[in-house]
């Protein structure tokens, strides 16, 4: 008998409409995290805005906004342990800050800083990853660390519907389902790979089946549902974590601005797809829930507002006044130690006298 | 001390490694049961037990993905590419992932990880398996590359590329694997990555060599003396990143005449970064110009004329004679 793709069904998981009303069971979170999800959302919102902003007068350098997509990754970086590890791409901005990583690292990153991609000690995460699906491979040998290790860590690799075409992903999902890693796919579909349009990207019919082939069970959810995509991604932790190995999440949104800031999305896209996709904003939604749980009020989203800019204007101000670093550093970046060939080249730049 | 052949180097240095250290893992296609293509695991899965040295599904990218990861977090993998011919599966976990980790974190992060590699020609595989590749990653800054040429060496220079806290692909020419045995310590022992070793000392010519070509460039070397008279110098450099220029700037200036022997095509290769070097640090001692016998700049032949596409004695000693003839 043929294996049919037609004949699987595939529901997304919602647990807010886009009303915000509760259609499913709302996961076990205290106010005060729903409340610190949130904040980190909208904060995370004029952020994005923010370095846009910055990109068009000259002060940082070409920049991918996640504007859309702050309920998929704050809600599933909620969901890891400190001490797990993320493998983001460069879009991952949010769900690196609610892991440990300041703004002010990724603003200094996206300056072309040449400590941007340095960060914190004891925060567990790989540098944003540019080589699309490059982090699949590296988030699975993490996985195997923590399988030889026996640590219980989970690896939390985030990647986009377009990397789900390149062979590293595959790979990847083949390794992690042989050796039953704790490893999780968090594939934010946001519909575009620049030009590219998901029904162009892939013939499968959705992103969450592509592990069923190697034995991985995948789950669609509500990428705009913050609390949705929580749950889901408290489901695979906790599979991962109980040696049951790799799980596949697709969690559908929207890339509300251009792929990077030297991309004009109006080019390939619609003003009624943007227009339509508005109207599941994942701030707004979840701002309604949070009202009618009567968690939130309006002087409440004033105060919040304030305290983003002002927060956000010094992350601003501390990455500019950051000195610029030098060339010469980066000589002792390329081994442990100095070559004779990188020595000879670091003092000369030193000198100045380099022909 | 056992005389023994580079495969059982190979495997002593990895079973000593392997002991010595809880965070050493080995993986790699067919690395496990088998014991690998040519044996170099030999009998390390049944030893240190499948979480140790582990049998890979088969696809390159991912094992050197896979090793990043592991790296990163604290472990020492030494991965095996089952032929060079291959590593272009792996280019951008290679070039542009492993080799850059350290300078994108500022030194955050890095990755003491081993790629071994088979490599070289003479021994009638099949098509894309006996390419000589190390140009493509000394085009590559941040990671090592180095290439034995005998059972002692293979063995220092791998448990030195292991504890190294860089990534460091350590090719093993094929053809020598079994070619002779020399006497080896049982014991560990390193040999520093980045020194050239003086085969044999002279004074009208220095060649240059290293890996598969560095027995093959010995033997014309010691022929031509047997035959003509004359002393050449022969360096086998052992390491292509670091080179060891010192080793190469200091011979240069003695002899006034450099060639360079290697199995890889001509153009771009190792052997044109060695002959930069004399030009811009011997241009005044020299009293030839310099010159490379090296693979020609075809893709790798079909096997049956690999030998005439290979470095070997008659170009070498033509080499040689023209090299002499310039006073």
């Amino acid at each position: 008998m043929w294996i049919k793709p037609e004949d699987l069904t595939v529901s997304q998981v919602q647990i807010l409409n886009e009303a915000g009303d509760l259609v499913g069971e709302a996961p076990n979170l205290t106010s005060a995290q729903l409340i610190d999800m949130y904040r980190y959302m909208v904060i995370a919102r004029a952020y994005d805005e923010r370095v846009v902003r910055l990109q068009r007068q000259g002060r940082v350098g070409t920049y991918a906004p996640f504007s859309g997509q702050e309920a998929a990754q704050v809600g599933s970086a909620f969901a890891l342990e400190k001490s797990d590890w993320v493998f983001p791409s460069y879009r991952e901005v949010p769900a690196l800050w609610v892991h440990g990583i300041p703004l002010e690292n990724s603003l200094l990153y996206t300056m072309g800083h040449v400590h941007g991609a340095r960060l914190p000690e004891g925060v567990n995460a790989f540098p944003v990853q540019i080589i699309i699906a490059g982090q699949t491979t590296q988030a699975m040998g993490s996985a195997l660390a923590s399988h030889y290790l026996g640590d219980k860590l989970v690896s939390l690799c985030y990647l986009g519907d377009g990397a789900t075409s390149q062979g590293d992903f595959h790979e990847s999902l083949n390794f992690a389902s042989v050796w039953k890693l704790p490893a999780i796919y968090l594939i934010q579909n946001n519909q575009w790979a620049i030009s590219m349009p998901r029904t162009r990207q892939s013939g499968s019919q959705t992103l969450a089946q592509k592990g069923l082939a190697y034995g991985i069970p995948g789950i669609q959810v509500d990428g705009n549902d913050v609390l949705a995509v929580y749950q889901v991604t408290q489901e695979a932790v906790a599979r991962a974590r109980a040696g049951e190995g790799p799980s596949i999440i697709e969690a559908v949104t929207f890339r509300m601005g251009p792929h990077t800031t030297s991309d004009d999305p109006t080019r390939y896209r619609s003003a009624q797809e943007l227009e339509d996709w508005k109207q599941k904003d994942p701030i707004v939604r979840f701002k309604r829930y949070l009202l009618n749980e009567k968690l939130w009020d309006d002087g409440k989203e004033a105060a919040l507002l304030q305290e983003a800019a002002e927060q956000i204007e010094q992350v601003v101000k501390a990455a500019e006044g950051k000195p610029k670093g030098t060339l010469e550093e980066s000589f002792d970046y390329v081994y442990e130690s100095l070559t004779p060939r990188l020595r000879e080249q670091k003092a000369a730049v030193a000198k100045k006298e380099v022909r | 001390m056992a005389v023994i052949n580079m495969i059982e180097a190979i495997n002593q240095a990895l079973a000593g490694e392997l002991e010595h250290d809880e965070r050493v893992l080995i993986l790699g296609e067919d690395v496990g049961h088998a014991g690998g293509v040519f044996r170099a695991t030999d009998g390390l899965q049944a030893r240190f037990g499948e979480r140790r040295v582990i049998d890979t599904p088969l696809a390159e990218s991912a094992i050197i993905g896979a090793s990043v990861g592991l790296a990163a977090r604290g472990l020492r993998p030494v991965a095996e590419i089952q032929f060079l011919g291959f590593i272009y599966e792996t280019m951008d976990q290679l070039a542009s992932q492993a080799a850059r980790m350290r300078l994108r974190t500022a030194g955050r992060i890095h990755l003491p990880m081993v790629v071994r590699s088979p490599y070289g020609g003479g021994v009638r595989t099949p098509e894309l398996h006996s390419d000589s590749l190390e140009g493509l990653f000394l085009h590559s800054p941040g990671i090592k590359v180095v290439m034995p040429s005998s059972p002692y060496d293979a063995k220092g220079l791998l448990i030195a590329a292991i504890r190294d806290p860089d990534p460091v692909l350590f090719l093993e020419p094929m053809k020598l694997y079994r070619a002779f045995k020399e006497e080896v310590p049982e014991d560990s022992y390193t040999v520093e990555i980045g020194k050239a070793k003086v085969v044999q000392e002279g004074e009208d010519l220095t060649l240059i060599t290293w890996g598969a070509a560095a027995p093959v460039a010995t033997a014309a070397a010691k022929a031509w003396q047997d035959k003509h008279g004359g002393s050449i110098e022969v360096i086998d450099l052992r390491t292509i990143v670091p080179m060891d220029e010192e080793a190469i700037v200091k011979s240069v200036e003695k002899t006034g005449r450099a060639m360079i022997v290697h199995e890889a095509v001509k153009s771009g290769g190792a052997g044109a970064e060695v002959a930069a070097i004399i030009s811009e640090k011997c241009m005044f001692s020299l009293l030839a110009p310099i010159l490379r016998v090296t693979g020609f700049d075809t893709p790798y032949p079909a096997f049956s004329v690999e030998d005439d596409w290979l470095p070997n004695a008659t170009r070498i000693t033509a080499a040689i004679q023209e090299m002499l003839s310039y006073r």
